[in-house]
């Protein structure tokens, strides 16, 4: 196994564990944090039905970011949707056998690499030349989508101009899943899928640590996620209670 | 038009998203609690700590494990900027830090230094500050410029409401014994007499005499406004400025005729002789707690089957959302009916059923527009639909009034832009934020007025009313527009037996109305 090997196999073992325990850390430090008061921004559902629909417009069509800014809107949905596309279509570089749709929509998913690369560079755009967004952004901002811009276009050379050896690549993937270290090949030394995976590592790492934590904090969000109905139900929680005594 | 040393915003047709002027209001701050009294009582230290620093972060952590509210919206804002244009505060002053996501910035920086692996590591990067002088001035100056309105939390994709970081930063600076002077005197005043200005029971009772003569004079009809009167079927609960304030104390005339009407009996508390509950506004549980008790023990005492809330958009908030978390089970009460009720939700069902009588024409020289309060609009409800904190109040003006017209739907309904001042900002040393902060709201009225003639715009909130009363005219525009909803119902009502005729007593509407 050459250096490069052993020192990704690494990478991705270390990156994976800290994002799955950092991750597991934060959705049990949300979950264990009580929410005292019932706030949920009115209208609001008043059924957990409701509830569950109105999480679903937010996570799907991101419908309050809509109301508030269209521009802003568009390029950020353009560029979830083509990553989640884009994610979708890598279940191929990971599975054995891959499944019938991800096989099949392959070919036409490889292409939302771009509207992907676009919604980042508009969001970008408008970190830049708005001055209210350049106001409030610090340096992590910005390499947050340098970070997303540099996986997608390295991605993208990799599949439109500079291709790499994907069943090697692929290989080397199903290997560390399966921790089989005994007959593991090489990892292509192609300059491409080193940076994209190399990125990617660092993606992984700094999700737990990062604005990227609205992943979770959506769900858990009292105003978006709480049923209107305090006068039919008593809302308390534990340390409330122990006032009453 | 009145005097001012600031500036003046200017109203345009079309709102515009002005260019960002940093610092242009970083001098804006309330007045400090100084005096002891203000503080010791709501169990807070009566001045600044020595270790301020240490107590602040402690104060923090504590509230970061005690509020999810405040855990995930610190770490969820991905700086997007959707909030950027939505506060009334930065559409009139500029201030960058009047943004929402700024404003929780102040908080979040330092935040992230304390509690956070990012900042603690590379505090440069992810823009973590150490909690200095200078940012506690910041938060002493711009928590004090956020009304708690939750406007920006409608447009932010994850739900990120500001009022909830307003109020965690206000509950640390108190804690560390750097309080407002203008809400704790109040609360002060609760705690001691029983509401926000201090009125005494005999007081109150004489207030209530005279309101009872002036409308045996107007109307020839006894109706009665009952203080303490036990077994009453329902306890009123409104706020104190709806006892001489105007135009409050018209609606006050206005709840009384509607209870007179339904035939039902009802009371005022001299207890609980108060709806507003600023617990809330600095963002303390334990004092909105014992604020709010108060009405339980009222209720208790008096022996009453029913609550009802007096026009108020925040007291409407703590006891449509909170009251029967803080003071609850209410199951003393008639379960009939919610716990508690809204005054408009009681008028409107006694519209619908028929009992009242009402002559819309009373009201043919106004054309009214209806002003929603962010508190109503967007942390309650009213009736069993979602959205019922919209229709109800607009249905019962619809059946009191015959010209009505909406403002622009960009500032009404969950989208309604804050009179500017809310959330405990109703002081006079805070009269250029406050006039500053009005813009939008103003802007959108002066629309209405020059397209459609509107005379007077209604409210049912006592903070909303004060507050338009006192900047209508910095606005070229007359104080008396403003007016409140049962008011209109007042005007409207023909009392059974009353001597009808004489209309000629109805106030004049506003001369600068085009
Ligand atoms: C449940 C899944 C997710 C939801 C509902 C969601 C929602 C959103 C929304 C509403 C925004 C604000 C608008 C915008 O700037 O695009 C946003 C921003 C962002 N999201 Fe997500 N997101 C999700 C998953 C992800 C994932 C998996 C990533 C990255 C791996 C990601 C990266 C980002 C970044 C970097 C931004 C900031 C963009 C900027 O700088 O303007 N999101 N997300
Ligand atoms: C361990 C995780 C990953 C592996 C092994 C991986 C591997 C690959 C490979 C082999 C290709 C080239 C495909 C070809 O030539 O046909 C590719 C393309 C691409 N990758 Fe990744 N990638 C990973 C994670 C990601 C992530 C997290 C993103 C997005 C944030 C991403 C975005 C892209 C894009 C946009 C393309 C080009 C379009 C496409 O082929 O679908 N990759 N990736
Ligand atoms: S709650 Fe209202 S006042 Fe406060 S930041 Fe949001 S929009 Fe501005
Ligand atoms: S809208 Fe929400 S996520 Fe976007 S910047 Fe404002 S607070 Fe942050």
């Amino acid at each position: 196994m050459s250096f490069l090997t052993v020192a990704f196999a690494a990478l991705f073992y270390a990156a994976t564990l800290l994002l799955v325990v950092g991750l597991a850390r934060r959705i049990r430090l949300y979950w264990k944090t009580p929410a005292p008061l019932k706030i949920p921004t009115t209208p609001a559902p008043t059924t957990t039905g409701g509830v569950v629909l109105r999480m679903f417009r937010e996570v799907v069509f991101f419908e309050s970011l809509f109301k508030g800014a269209k521009w802003t809107w568009l390029f950020g949905w353009i560029f979830h949707m083509a990553l989640f596309a884009v994610l979708f279509r890598h279940l191929r570089y990971f599975q054995e056998p891959v499944w019938g749709i991800v096989a099949w929509t392959s070919p036409l998913i490889k292409y939302l690499a771009f509207a992907m690369i676009i919604g980042l560079l508009g969001l970008l755009g408008r970190r830049i030349f708005v001055d209210r967004v350049r106001y409030i952004s610090a340096p992590s901002d910005y390499l947050m989508l340098f970070l997303l811009l540099g996986i997608g276009v390295s991605g993208a050379l990799t599949t439109f101009v500079a291709h790499t050896d994907v069943v090697a690549v692929k290989s080397f993937f199903r290997h560390l899943m399966t921790f089989n270290f005994a007959t593991m090949p090489n990892l292509p030394s192609d300059p491409l899928m080193i940076v994209h995976l190399g990125l990617v590592a660092l993606l992984m790492i700094v999700f737990p640590i990062s604005k990227l934590l609205h992943v979770p904090g959506v769900f858990f969000s009292p105003t978006r996620n709480q049923v209107d109905n305090p006068r039919e139900q008593r809302h308390i929680v534990e340390w409330a209670r122990k006032l009453e005594q | 038009m009145a005097k001012a040393e600031f500036e003046i915003p200017e109203l345009k047709e079309y709102p515009e998203i002005p260019p960002i002027q940093p610092g242009s209001m970083a001098h804006s701050k309330p007045f400090v609690a100084k005096n002891p009294d203000f503080m010791e009582p709501l169990g807070y230290p009566a001045e600044l700590v020595d270790n301020w620093q240490e107590k602040a972060i402690e104060h923090m952590g504590d509230l970061l494990g005690k509020y999810r509210s405040l855990q995930v919206f610190l770490d969820a804002c991905v700086k997007c900027g959707a909030c950027t244009d939505k506060c009334h505060y930065y559409l009139g002053t500029q201030d960058p830090k009047n943004m929402p996501v700024a404003r929780q910035d102040l908080l979040r920086k330092v935040y992230r230094r304390y509690f956070t692996f990012a900042g603690k590591y590379f505090p440069k990067l992810v823009g973590a500050t150490d909690l200095t002088q200078e940012v506690l001035e910041d938060w002493y100056s711009y928590f004090h410029q956020c009304s708690q309105c939750r406007r920006c939390s409608v447009f932010c994709p994850y739900g990120i409401d500001t009022a909830e970081i307003s109020m965690a930063a206000r509950e640390i600076m108190d804690r560390i014994g750097l309080g407002q002077k203008y809400c704790n005197e109040i609360i002060g005043k609760v705690f001691k007499v029983g509401n926000n200005l201090g009125l005494p029971e005999p007081a109150l009772a004489d207030t209530l005499e005279g309101l009872e003569e002036d409308v045996l004079d107007d109307t020839g009809v006894e109706v009665k406004y009952p203080l303490d009167q036990k077994g009453a079927e329902i306890l009123l609960v409104t706020p104190s400025a709806d006892f001489f304030a105007e135009p409050h104390v018209d609606g006050l005339i206005g709840y009384g005729k509607v209870f007179h009407e339904a035939g039902v009996s009802w009371t005022l508390s001299s207890k609980a002789s108060e709806a507003a509950n600023f617990g809330m506004f600095i963002g303390s549980y334990e004092n909105m707690r014992r604020i709010s008790l108060r009405i339980r023990e009222a209720a208790l005492e008096l022996g009453v089957k029913r609550i009802i809330f007096g026009e108020c958009g925040h007291a409407w908030r703590v006891a449509y959302s909170f009251l029967n978390t803080l003071a609850g089970p209410f199951d003393f009460l008639d379960p009939n009916y919610p716990v508690p009720q809204h005054i408009l939700e009681f008028t409107w069902g006694e519209i619908q059923k028929g009992t009242l009588k009402l002559d819309k024409s009373a009201n043919d020289h106004m054309v009214v527009t209806f002003h929603d309060s962010c508190n109503v609009a967007r942390a309650t409800r009213m009736g069993d639909e979602p959205g019922g904190q919209f229709t109800i109040p607009r249905n019962v003006i619809k059946a009191v009034c015959n010209n009505f017209v909406d403002m622009d739907p960009d500032t009404i309904h969950e989208k309604t832009f804050c009179c500017g001042g809310g959330g405990g900002l109703l002081t006079d040393d805070l009269m250029e934020l406050r006039v500053k902060g009005a813009k939008p709201r103003m802007e959108a009225l002066k629309n209405v007025i020059e397209e459609h003639g509107v005379t007077n715009m209604a409210a049912i909130c006592a903070i909303c009313k004060s507050q338009f009363t006192k900047v209508l005219p910095y606005y070229g525009m007359g104080m008396d527009m403003i007016v409140s909803v049962h008011q209109l119902v007042s005007e409207a009502i023909v009392l059974t037996g009353q001597d009808t005729g004489d209309d000629d007593e109805q106030e004049d509407s506003t001369e600068d109305a085009a």
